[in-house]
């Protein structure tokens, strides 16, 4: 299990617990590989859709630096969602292939969670939305580097370094809006209050998380809620925004409910393979 | 230039070490075919010297190749995959190509050779962790000009044209240029 140590600079310690390893005889159980798919559905979509959403911006960015930027964050979410699903292609074991799982699926089959499908209404949407899924990602992978899966551990080893990148450019990018003009900052105010509604999916735990929690393979983010909402509510007095007061959040991506967005990202995401299908790059 | 030299230093032994493990038993041809294959966005830089060669096996006409990608999302890694297999195939082999994700690749594994071809190139090669963090975000002048030498250079933008580069300016002589992020 992940530790979270006291000190101000709260570190999700990767050496101190012993890895324990997933019994082979795991996976041979249908249920448990079913479970394992599903689970690693809920964390990919999120990287595919985000880096789509980013992918629409290319060209788009307010200048050249943040264009080239959120295009290669969408890169490296891109890059690593193949690799999530090259290992459910090979769970599955059928004739199933990433191109499949990416672009083959109908809505409700895609287990993101509702923030990153959101629009990209402005610059500063796209921030906030950037920003409150890098602290959550980099804490993610951080933790699932403990996983008992060793594909996931090696995963988790790859992305945590990009996603340290992401969250840098995000969280500077907030502070800078917040404490900028007086337009920036009720723009990005505006974006962390539409947004807001979205963290606590982040932290929701479907069936198949929970069954994946019990085996190891999956770090139990809710104990990680409270340091996340700590972390980004400190970045947001540093940007001198307010903090939301929300009773009532949203929900329903994980387990394939998508807001009204999803169907346009996937019918522009999934239009050239439905066209011409099986075709390759 | 203390910091350089150290980077410098550190990289040189982890980079030699991996090297002589991946290619110390393998027959020179088959380094020399390794060789002719280069980073299709860096073209100086050849995969050996690029570290993402880890494991070489090679039975009689057939050989297997274990690939680590640099960035998760680079493209070059495809069209790398598929050069290999080109190169080897002039030589009457027929090539596998695996991609291995551990552990994962650092940029502790470019070559001394490599880094001298990045800096001829242009291109400031990376430098060790914490002097890399100190310049991405902006606190110190570390990164050397790859026009003039000068080390009065500041960071343009974290994120460049290709995932592993970040874009630097010097303020000597005014020449834009990238910079090679340390990935640890």
């Amino acid at each position: 299990m992940e530790t979270i140590s006291n000190s101000k600079t709260k570190v999700i310690s990767n050496s101190a617990v012993p890895i324990k390893e997933l019994n082979p005889q795991f996976l041979e159980s249908k249920e448990n590989k079913q479970h394992l798919i599903d689970y690693l559905l809920g964390v990919a979509d999120n990287y595919l859709i985000l880096g789509q959403r980013l992918g629409e911006l290319c060209g788009h960015g307010p200048n050249l630096e943040p264009d080239i930027a959120l295009t290669n964050i969408s890169l490296d979410m891109l890059g690593q969602v193949r690799s999530f699903y090259q290992y459910i292609a090979q769970l599955k074991g059928d004739k199933t292939t990433e191109d499949d799982i990416a672009f083959l699926r109908k809505e409700r089959e895609y287990k993101n969670v509702l923030l990153v499908e959101q629009p990209n209404t402005d610059f500063g949407y796209v921030i906030v939305r950037q920003f409150f899924f890098d602290v959550y990602n980099r804490m993610f992978l951080g933790a699932l580097q403990q996983s008992a899966d060793e594909t996931l551990r090696a995963l988790a080893f790859k992305g945590i370094k990009e996603a340290s990148y992401h969250e840098r450019f995000s969280g500077d990018w907030l502070k800078r809006l917040g404490d900028g003009t007086e337009e920036s900052k009720s723009r990005v105010q505006e974006a962390v209050n539409d947004l807001w509604i979205f963290t606590d999916e982040l932290f929701h735990s479907t069936k198949a998380d929970d069954a994946m929690i019990a085996a190891g393979v999956a770090p139990d983010m809710l104990q990680l809620k409270e340091y996340y909402y700590e972390k980004v509510e400190e970045l947001l007095s540093t940007a001198t925004l307010d903090i939301p007061e929300v009773e009532y959040f949203q929900k329903g991506g994980k387990e394939g409910l998508h807001s009204e967005h999803m169907g346009y990202i996937l019918a522009d995401m999934q239009y050239m393979q439905r066209t011409y299908p099986d075709s390759k790059w | 230039m203390t910091n350089n030299s150290s980077s410098n230093s550190s990289s040189n032994s982890s980079s030699s070490r991996m090297a002589n493990q991946v290619f110390g038993s393998l027959p020179k041809s088959v380094v020399a075919i390794l060789e002719t294959v280069k980073d299709p966005e860096i073209p100086v830089l050849n995969v050996v010297d690029l570290g993402v060669i880890r494991e070489v096996i090679v039975e009689g006409k057939e050989i297997t190749i274990k690939l680590t990608p640099t960035y998760s999302g680079c493209p070059a890694m495809d069209v790398i995959g598929d050069d290999l297999e080109r190169a080897f195939a002039v030589h009457g082999y027929s090539t596998t190509v695996q991609l291995i994700m551990s552990p994962p690749w650092t940029t502790d594994w470019i070559t001394d050779r490599g880094r001298k071809a990045l800096e001829e190139y242009g291109v400031a090669a990376p430098l060790e962790e914490t002097a890399d963090k100190d310049v991405l975000l902006n606190d110190k002048k570390l990164v050397k000009c790859t026009n003039c030498g000068s080390q009065n250079t500041k960071l343009v933008s974290q994120f460049g044209s290709t995932a592993c580069k970040a874009m630097f300016q010097c303020e000597d002589c005014l020449e834009p240029f990238d910079y090679f992020k340390c990935l640890k």
